[in-house]
């Protein structure tokens, strides 16, 4: 049991021994996951309380780490040697939200190796400790089905459209905004939560990836209603699983079909954008080598897939009501497809309806294009703006090999010796590291999130947040708002993107707010309780000693903890990953 | 395909090279920039801040991002072909109801949205637009193209993506007088002159006391974001000043006229104009929202509110500045392509090709009239790949020339800016 998990549930007066996954759904989990068959007696042993989790998660993960090995023919290494304090550091902000004393300790205590592997095999469904789960279980979301909440919003919107009263219209409107709202707000708070207390960080800082590489933006009709539901059904079971599965679940989400306005391209009334992004952006990428007649061919084949919130279905012709499918509020409408052959990147795909899409997936995830642009923009965004190129062809060999498995591709990238190096952070600006080989081992410079969420980690490990409302403002004032980026490519990666003027003065002014105790996160909203300010003597002996002479200089002359800890989140090391 | 050149050509023409177009006393321009920079130091070491001058050109990029649908914007109402291509959300020719076109000239009509705004400003001749406008970069994606227009870089050689051609402008200028009014720096203004940034969507306070801002500075001294912390912390504090509510034009007016103060984009377009009164004399602003796969409307609905808010703070910066600086100002506004000339079947617009670019500014030239540029017939076969507007008018031959008028850049200046490109005069201002 880790510290934060004690402390959460001393807090919240429960038995921390309730949070212990008791219920883990081991059988489930293995069919889901077929690699994770193996595990399946481990998975089920973490309902013994009596035991460690750790000390049994270690165990296995070695021989798991052994025969992937073997496996893998020794491209994967994990390093031999074990980390020092400052690469374990390194290594737990590069994998996560940041760095925390508990991490770092599970860290030195599994190994390096062990520990990787344990994180690759996170459950999705383990729950947080008391004090975060019982707020996500107390949400909406959580408590009921997406069918009956968009259902009633839906009604909602008709209510405002049908209503001749004036009053009766804005009242309805209003209800039907408040509950889009409502989702979305629950929907950044569960993450955040996740972000912030999970042990699972490798699992948390994929869904984020992942989220951002297969974008919607909160603003487009019901988006909102469903986001949240996408996380968790569409990206989060395969974020550390399939990458094919994982972009199948896309296609056929309601919130991705709205929002690349999928739902409204029909034969006779083509629509490119979905056909468009899912080649440039989930996964070719520009360069990938298809035309504008690729894309052309890939709406054909894209026509009649889309969206049904009535529980009706449509009603259509003999021919076709066989034909007719519907999962949710997914639906393939027959009468909707273009049922002629197309051809897509110099194959025929043969016009049969509701097949067709799962054959043009199968041969997107299969070129070596896809492999590429995914592994390069994991190694952009878990390790250097420009990762050595030889690490990203052999990520791309492996995936290539395991047709997208995201762990496989993953390992080359984790066990590099560049994931654990301790770059000096002069070297991230081009002047002072000329040559590729050092930028590329340059510590990354934190993109707004990454910056708010490890000064949290680091300085509130212990803390219970409550409220995420200002946590949330902070990120839209940043540039970098939950579900807030309008366009389908999602956030950049890359410093020059983040590291301007603007920014970093706005980064001093929130790090006084959250050097200040950041109280508005840890009490309920609209209570204005004292929070008393943590105590910050292990994080001072842990960061110091790693710190540049000019930042310690600026320390000694803090005279409070408030400021010592605003000082050090506005710092040049504080900056960078 | 026969190309047409339009009548509203200056005498000498696009063609025209470099050395026939006599650009507008340069020798005047270049004196005046050498005067400013002698004319006050800032308080930051290395810093140096420049009096405003009412007679130094100014400019700023307004971007589109999106690929907005310039067939609506700017109407083909002479083309029966766009009327029978948009059945459903074409914009009516000029005529007495609300919803129809503002007339422009025989070929071209104004979306009706831009009645209060831009259309009071072209019939004054401080408003132009140049249809068939954009980048020869085919991709039709609006990253790619966003990208390398911001670059201004030759296409299909290497990229340098720490080089967009504002930040090279800036560089021929004076990069002090540059800024970028976005929370993140565009790649338009990336590169070695050092260009800050701000939103304006809120009025902005210092964002550190005296006793940290001296603490952190102290920490960031020789580091990779030395500069960039200083400009940014320097920058703050001067926009506190600058943008105290008793120096803003409009809400002393607001105040007075008991007007409802602006809201949205229009607020923070007089915020702009107050910082380009200023010492800021070349800025940009991007604007999102112009991707209209479904439903965009036609004189009213989701694109023609767009238009109404841009048009509206648009007109709101040129009262901000006032006659005087008005005239020395020009905004050029921008997107990465055009859409698909057919409306698809969702009543909306694919990704396209060429777009119309406008300008505004109160030193224009109204020889010709509303419509600059190389124009060509609108028909099936005179569409880009049978699907949307050719580019005849080259962004970067566009601005170059413009540049080479209103800045009095040499033609090594420009070739820096805009590395291989010819500059079009277009007679613009």
């Amino acid at each position: 049991m880790s510290r934060l998990t004690r402390l959460l549930s001393a807090a919240s007066g429960r038995s921390s021994e309730a949070a212990t996954p008791a219920d883990a759904p081991a059988s489930r989990d293995a069919a889901q996951h077929p690699r994770r068959r193996s595990s399946a007696t481990l998975e089920a042993t973490f309902a013994s309380p009596g035991l460690s989790r750790r000390a049994v998660v270690g165990r296995a993960a070695g021989a798991a780490l052994m025969s992937t090995l073997g496996g893998c023919g020794g491209l994967s290494t994990a390093p031999s040697t074990p980390l020092d304090a400052a690469q374990r550091q390194r290594a737990a902000d590069r994998l996560g939200w940041g760095a925390t004393q508990a991490q770092l300790a599970a860290i030195e205590r599994a190994g390096w190796g062990r520990y990787v592997e344990q994180q690759l095999r996170a459950d999705p469904k383990a729950p947080l400790a008391p004090a975060a789960q019982r707020q996500i279980d107390a949400l909406d979301c959580s408590r009921r089905d997406l069918i009956t909440r968009v259902r009633e919003a839906e009604a909602l919107r008709r209510t405002a459209d049908k209503a001749t009263d004036e009053a009766e219209r804005v009242a309805a409107r209003q209800a039907y905004q408040q509950a889009q709202n409502l989702a979305a707000r629950e929907a950044g708070h569960r993450q955040l939560l996740r972000q912030l207390y999970s042990e699972q960080q490798l699992l948390e800082h994929l869904s984020w990836f992942w989220f951002n590489h297969f974008n919607v933006h909160q603003g487009k009709r019901d988006v909102r209603l469903l986001l949240a539901d996408y996380e968790e059904q569409a990206l989060r079971p395969q974020a550390l699983g399939s990458f094919r599965r994982m972009l199948g679940a896309v296609a056929r989400h309601p919130a991705m079909l709205r929002y690349l306005d999928n739902d409204q391209n029909g034969l006779r009334a083509i629509n490119e954008n979905y056909a468009r992004e899912l080649l440039e952006l989930h996964t070719l990428g520009v360069d990938g080598g298809y035309s504008q007649r690729d894309v052309q061919e890939l709406a054909r084949v894209l026509t009649g897939f889309g969206v049904r919130i009535d529980p009706e279905p449509p009603k259509l012709g003999p021919k076709f009501i066989d034909q007719y499918h519907r999962d949710g509020f997914f639906e393939f409408n027959p009468a909707r497809h273009d049922f002629g052959d197309k051809q897509l990147l110099g194959h025929t795909i043969r016009g049969r309806g509701l097949a067709e899409l799962d054959e043009v997936l199968d041969l997107l995830v299969a070129q070596p294009a896809t492999a590429r642009f995914v592994s390069r923009k994991l190694a952009v965004f878990f390790l250097s703006d420009q990762p050595p190129p030889a690490l990203v062809d052999t990520m791309a060999r492996a995936f290539e090999r395991s047709r997208g498995d995201i762990p496989a591709t993953l390992r080359p990238l984790l066990f590099s010796p560049a994931f654990t190096a301790t770059g000096d952070i002069s070297a991230a600006d081009g002047a002072a590291g000329p040559g590729v080989g050092s930028r590329s081992l340059a510590p990354k410079f934190k993109d707004p999130q990454h910056y708010l969420m490890s000064s949290l980690r680091a300085g509130f490990e212990h803390q219970a947040m409550l409220n995420s409302q200002p946590l949330q403002q902070w990120l839209r004032r940043l540039g970098q708002g939950l579900y807030d980026k309008q366009t389908p490519d999602g956030y950049p990666l890359t410093a020059e993107a983040w590291d301007s003027p603007g920014q970093m003065t706005l980064r001093f002014e929130i790090a006084r707010q959250i050097g200040g105790g950041a109280p508005g996160l840890f009490r309920a909203e609209g209570t204005t309780t004292p929070v008393p300010m943590p105590d910050l003597q292990a994080l001072r002996a842990r960061v110091e000693p790693t710190l540049a002479p000019a930042t310690r200089q600026a320390l000694a002359q803090t005279g409070t903890p408030q400021q010592w800890l605003t000082l050090w989140l506005s710092s040049p090391d504080f900056m960078y990953r | 395909m026969t190309r047409s050149r339009s009548a509203s050509f200056p005498p000498h023409g696009p063609w025209a090279t470099d050395a026939s177009v006599a650009p507008r006393s340069p020798d005047r321009r270049r004196l005046l920039l050498q005067a400013a920079a002698g004319a006050g130091a800032w308080s930051v070491p290395g810093v140096r801040l420049f009096a405003a001058g009412a007679d130094r050109p100014r400019f700023l990029l307004v971007f589109l991002r999106g690929g907005y649908d310039a067939s609506h914007l700017l109407v083909p109402i002479g083309s029966s072909f766009y009327y029978e291509q948009r059945p459903r959300i074409a914009i009516a020719r000029p005529g007495a109801g609300p919803e129809t076109a503002l007339p422009v000239n025989a070929d071209w009509g104004l979306h009706p949205a831009l009645r209060q705004s831009l259309h009071p400003l072209m019939l004054a001749g401080q408003a132009r637009f140049i249809p068939f406008a954009g980048t020869d970069d085919l991709t039709r994606s609006h990253f790619e193209t966003q990208d390398s227009i911001e670059l201004g870089q030759p296409l299909g050689g290497s990229r340098d993506y720490n080089s967009g051609f504002l930040n090279r402008l800036a560089a021929e200028l004076d990069a002090q007088q540059a800024l970028s009014f976005t929370d993140q720096l565009p790649i338009a203004f990336r590169g070695p002159a050092r260009i800050a940034n701000a939103a304006l969507r809120e009025t902005a306070r210092p964002a550190v006391d005296a006793k940290n801002r001296a603490l952190i500075t102290g920490m960031y001294q020789g580091r990779a974001l030395e500069k960039t912390v200083e400009e940014g912390l320097a920058l703050r504090e001067e926009l506190a000043r600058d943008l105290a509510p008793a120096k803003m034009k409009a809400e002393m007016d607001a105040a007075g006229r008991n007007a409802i103060a602006p809201k949205g984009f229009e607020a923070e377009a007089r915020r702009i104009a107050a910082l380009m009164r200023g010492r800021f004399s070349l800025g940009f602003i991007d604007i999102g929202g112009w991707d209209t796969h479904v439903n965009q409307g036609g004189a009213t609905g989701a694109l023609a509110n767009r238009f109404e808010e841009v048009g509206r703070g648009l007109a709101a910066i040129a009262d901000e500045l006032g006659p005087d600086l008005w005239r020395q100002t020009t905004v050029m506004v921008i997107s990465e392509f055009g859409r698909t000339f057919r409306e698809n079947g969702n009543r909306g617009t694919d990704h396209g090709h060429g777009s119309v670019y406008w300008l505004l500014g109160g030193g224009l030239a109204s020889q010709g009239g509303p419509v600059a540029g190389e124009q060509i017939a609108l028909s099936a076969s005179t569409l880009f790949q049978n699907r949307d507007y050719p580019v005849l008018n080259d962004y970067r031959s566009v601005l170059g020339g413009l540049w080479q008028r209103q800045f009095g850049l040499s033609r090594d200046a420009l070739g820096r800016v805009f590395p291989g490109a010819v500059p079009r005069d277009l007679g613009l201002v």
